[in-house]
Parts: structure tokens; sequence; C-alpha cells
């Protein structure tokens, strides 16, 4: 069986879902290998080894901090050495990058943003902000695929792997960036606005008080999103945007807090499963497109709900 | 370590023509190209042109020896973008128009970019790698941001992307690009030697409206407008037959219908945990 190389970058424990959402994809489409620009703990491998992944694939020697450049000459390098049958990767700005450029390196077509990977290598994937679906092919190359968190359930193999290790002689990636200082932000400990499974978000409606936000998005286990209005006034940190200008998210649910939902929100989260939203004017855009809408002040529906939930769980 | 102001730099601002994400935007033909018939310049391309005439005035502007040039290729409405850019205060535009052009991917796009660039940057007759290739963060239609990496890639310059700032200054004498990067959990400040490609976020600045003295001088510059015949690239290797990906199918998605709207009568937080419940949501 062919194998398909996941690109993990970072892979921590437990393995984060988006990943294992690509080991599960990748064991559909053949024999699952991943590619890892950093070394990896016995503890990783076993994880690997428990989604079927056979072969794991690291740098012989350990890579300069180059970010983009060093990562995709080790990508391609290892896709030729595991005479991969395609590539997959997730859909971060980061790892599309790696992506492109690793495409070039390969003369392979990369697809992204896909949502479904069919045997026979045919992507489906939203396009123009969700409102069109595709159907594409990689005609040149082997696939290079970023695929977009929460298409599928991740599954473990049914009969664990045990990886074999292989190193991979990393060709100079010619000229690059380094990062010459880091400031780390206070951590929130809410996952990743582009991964998670439930995104709280407030607009406008929210007047500068994120807190209502926050409260209900802990209480789901969700991450905090926003639309722009709210991050350019400066309420909430910009990493938080979703829409346009900010993060495409496809969550299973998307609780919408005092945002109008103009074309440029929409554009970011009209792909996530169910969609609810609260506004206190019946004529907003963003209930077009709600699953449930509750017309009325955030200020007392999202603290009523957080409690709600708190109640039933206890 | 202070900024180098008397060395001109030779700046490349790539910038799109797309249809105005205000309106509903549509895939069509044979092989699901996007209708571009009502375009405007990528908003996210702004934050790059401002970047550059900024990067340039602080060296004493075209009187020193700046250069900043906007980029594009498409048909003809392409050159639009190329125009409004010049209002705002590029120095000359170049647009690659050619028919075998459409409908090329984002393999075949990089390739012609990467001559382009060079000829943007030299002189007839004689192509040269610019200081900088400045580009937005994404187009606001195809979205796959491959097109900038994989331009860095074709050309083999460092590339730093996503940059919120951005400064040209002299590290140990050598000019370096210098960049602020934010992510979810960190700031990171990235550096790299010219010449080097940067996209720049909508956070970098707030991008000039071309004013009245800028729209007439923008009649008087020059627009190059280049064949693929002129940048050396044989038509197979683009558009629809030169692409590595194709289209086979596109279809509008379902419009979402809408659900149950309620009115909050002081229950409405019950009600919506209610609703997650029953969607097995919680």
């Amino acid at each position: 069986m062919a194998s398909v190389l996941v690109f993990i970058d970072v892979p921590g424990l437990p393995l984060p879902r988006a990943s294992r959402e690509l080991l599960t994809i990748a064991s559909e489409l053949g024999q699952p290998a991943v590619a890892s620009p950093r070394a990896l703990s016995d503890e990783v491998l076993q994880a690997l080894g428990d989604y079927g992944v056979a072969s794991v694939y690291e740098p012989e020697e350990e890579l300069p901090d180059v970010l983009i450049a060093a990562k995709s000459a080790f990508l391609a390098e290892t896709a030729q050495a595991a005479e991969a049958a395609a590539v997959l990767l997730g859909n971060s700005f980061e790892d599309r990058e790696v992506a492109a450029r690793t495409g070039i390196k390969l003369g392979s077509g990369v697809i992204t943003d896909a949502v479904a990977v069919a045997p026979d290598f045919s992507v489906t994937k939203s396009v123009l902000a969700g409102s069109y679906t595709s159907t594409c092919r990689v005609q040149t190359g082997i696939p290079v695929i970023t695929v977009k968190a929460n298409s599928v359930e991740p599954v473990p193999a049914q009969a664990s792997a045990v990886p074999e290790r292989h190193r991979v002689a990393v060709p100079d990636a010619g000229p690059a960036a380094r990062v010459t200082g880091r400031t780390e932000k206070r951590v929130s400990g809410r996952p990743e606005l582009s991964e998670a499974r439930v995104i709280v978000a407030g607009g406008r409606g929210m007047d500068g008080d994120f807190t209502p936000v926050e409260n209900l998005a802990d209480a789901l286990g969700g991450a905090v999103g926003a639309s722009r209005a709210a991050t350019d006034a400066g309420w909430i940190e910009h990493s938080a945007q979703v829409g346009q200008t900010g993060k495409t998210v496809s969550p299973q649910l998307y609780i919408s807090a005092g945002i109008s939902g103009a074309i440029q929100q929409k554009a970011g989260m009209q792909t996530a499963k169910v969609i609810v939203a609260v506004n206190k004017d019946a004529d907003a855009p963003v209930f077009e497109i709600a699953d449930f809408g509750i017309v009325g002040d955030v200020f007392s529906v999202l603290p009523q709900a957080t409690e709600e939930i708190k109640k039933r769980r206890s | 370590m202070q900024e180098s102001a008397d060395r001109p730099l030779n700046i490349v601002v790539l910038v799109k023509h797309v249809p105005d994400a205000q309106f509903d935007r549509h895939l069509s033909g044979p092989a699901h190209t996007l209708d571009r018939s009502e375009s405007i310049l990528s908003e996210l391309d702004e934050y790059a042109l401002e970047t550059a005439l900024q990067l340039a005035e602080a060296r004493g502007g075209q009187a020193a020896g700046n250069m900043v040039t906007a980029l594009t290729m498409g048909p003809d409405a392409a050159v639009n973008a190329v125009k409004k850019s010049l209002q705002m205060g590029a120095y000359q535009g170049v647009h690659v128009n050619d028919a075998a052009l459409a409908g090329s991917d984002a393999a075949a796009t990089s390739l012609v970019l990467a001559a382009a660039v060079q000829h943007a940057a030299g002189t007839p007759g004689a192509p040269a790698m610019p200081d900088l290739v400045l580009t937005g963060m994404a187009s606001t239609d195809g979205e796959t941001s491959l097109v900038p990496a994989q331009l860095a890639e074709r050309l083999q310059l460092a590339q730093i992307t996503f940059a919120a700032e951005i400064n040209v200054l002299d590290v140990d004498g050598a000019a370096t690009v210098r960049a602020r990067r934010d992510g979810d959990s960190f700031s990171e400040t990235l550096e790299a030697p010219l010449p080097a490609l940067v996209s720049v976020t909508d956070q970098a600045n707030e991008p000039r409206y071309p004013n009245f003295k800028g729209i007439m001088a923008a009649k008087k510059k020059t627009i190059t407008v280049l064949s693929l015949q002129d940048l050396g690239i044989e038509p197979e290797h683009t558009g629809v037959a030169g692409s590595w990906t194709s289209v086979a199918a596109s279809a509008p998605r379902p419009p979402r219908s809408a659900g149950t709207i309620i009115t909050d009568d002081g229950n409405a937080g019950v009600a919506l945990v209610d609703f997650l419940a029953a969607s097995k949501l919680i």
C-alpha cells in the first residue's frame, strides 16, 4: 500500500485533534507515515503508532530556526525518501506556506482548504469564503493537500503499529528569515481558534466588555472569537478576529454575540456546522444564517446560558 | 544599529484586481474560474503598497533613487489595480497581460510573476532582483495564500509573512528587513537579509486615499504591458493547460436556511442551552 505522508509540526501530547484528523484521512487513503521537522519522543512515537503510523521521518540534524524554508526543504526531501503517494498538511497559515514551497520543490500541484479527500486523491474544498464548493485534482506531481480542521472524526487504527524512525538529510534551504526575538503572550488555556470545536464570538454589541463571551466559551470548553469591529476597537487581541481579514473557522458550534453578520464576518464562519446568534437587532443579517437565533440583550442571555450549563453539569 | 535612510530601495508590490467582496461572487465557464468583470484593487494589497511608499519616502522618495513598482497579471481589467496603485502613489506600473494566462493556478501564476518581478525591477533588456517584494496578507478572492510563498521559493528569496510592522535597517553592515509578527500566543521579531519577500497584514498601517493631485499625477505615470513572450515564458506552462491543479466541478453551497428565531422573554439563555442539548452539542 502506498504511503501517505502527514506533516506534523510541533507534535505534543495528547496529539492535537487536527493531527489525529490528518492521520485518520491518511489511513483511509494508504499507509500513514509522518514527517516531523523536530525529533520526537518515544511517547509521541507510540501515540502516532496508535493511529497506524508505521514510519516516522525526522531531520538527520536539528533544523536551524529558519521557519518555512527549512521545513519545506525537509518535507520535500522526505516525500521523495518515503515515495509518498500524497502529502497532507494542516490548513494553518504556516502549514499552507510549507505546502506551497514544497509543491514548487517537488514540481507538485498544491490544493488548500480541503474538507474531504477521495481515494483517487480528488479533493473537495470550499472556496469564495464558503459560498462555493469545488472538486479539484492535482494534475502534476504527487498531490500536496492542506486539510481544514473538523473535516473528519479522528479514529485510531484497529491495530497499533510500532513506528520505525528514519533520518532524512536536509539540503541547504537557501536564504531565510530568522527569529531574533519572541514575546509570549498571556496563555488563556483555551483551544486554538482555528481548530476549536466550539467558538463563542463577540462583536460591536459587546460594547467593550468581553467577559460574558469569555465565560460562556469557558463553560463550553471553547475558544473566543471576535468581529473586526471588536478587534479594531481594541476590546480583544487582533488574533481573535474571525472573518475575511482574520481567521476562517469551521467549528461544530459557533455562537455569535452582538455581531451583525456582515459579509466580512460571514466569510470567516459560514461553514460552521451549527450557528447560534444573539443580537438585540432583529434585522441583523446574522439571523439569516443562524440555526437558532435570539433577539435579546447579550448581557442577560449569555450569563443566563452560562449559569444554566454549569447547573446542568453539576 | 541605525536606519540606513541613505540607501534607496527598489520595491515591487504585487497588486491584484478582485471581485468586490461586498457583492455576490460567481464561478463560471468550463474551468470554473472567477467572474472578475466588476473588480477592484484587493483591499489587502493597499497595506503592502502603503508600506512600500512609506519605506521609499523615508529614504527621499523617487528623487533619491527609490523605486516603487505596482505589478499585476491578468486580463485587460486587471490594469485597474495598477491604476489605483499609481493614484495612491506608486511610481510606475507593470501589467502582465496575455490570453494564455487565463485559469492559471498558484504554480503557474508564481512562474510568471517570478519572471515579471525581475522585469519590473530592472530596465528594458536587463532584468534585476528588487530589494523587496511586498504583497498583501492574502487575496480576498482565491484565499489560498500560496502565491507569495511559491514566488519566494522560485526566486530563492528570504520570506517573512504576516508582518504587522516592517522596517529596513542596517544590521552589522547588511541591509536587513525587520518585521513583527503576531501569533495567537506570542509576538515575534523576524529578520531577513535583502532581497526578501514580505507579506503585510492589515495591522501594518492605514493606507492613504488617492487625492486629486495623486489622481492627476497618475495619468502621467508609465504602465508597461508585458506579454509571455516578453518574459520568455512558453504559453503551455501557464493557464489552465500549464497549471498543476485543475477544478473538475464547482457548485454554489446550498444557502443556509434560517432556523428558529425567538425573542428573549427572560428565559432565552435557558432556551439556548435546551437547543444545544437537543443538538447534542453539550
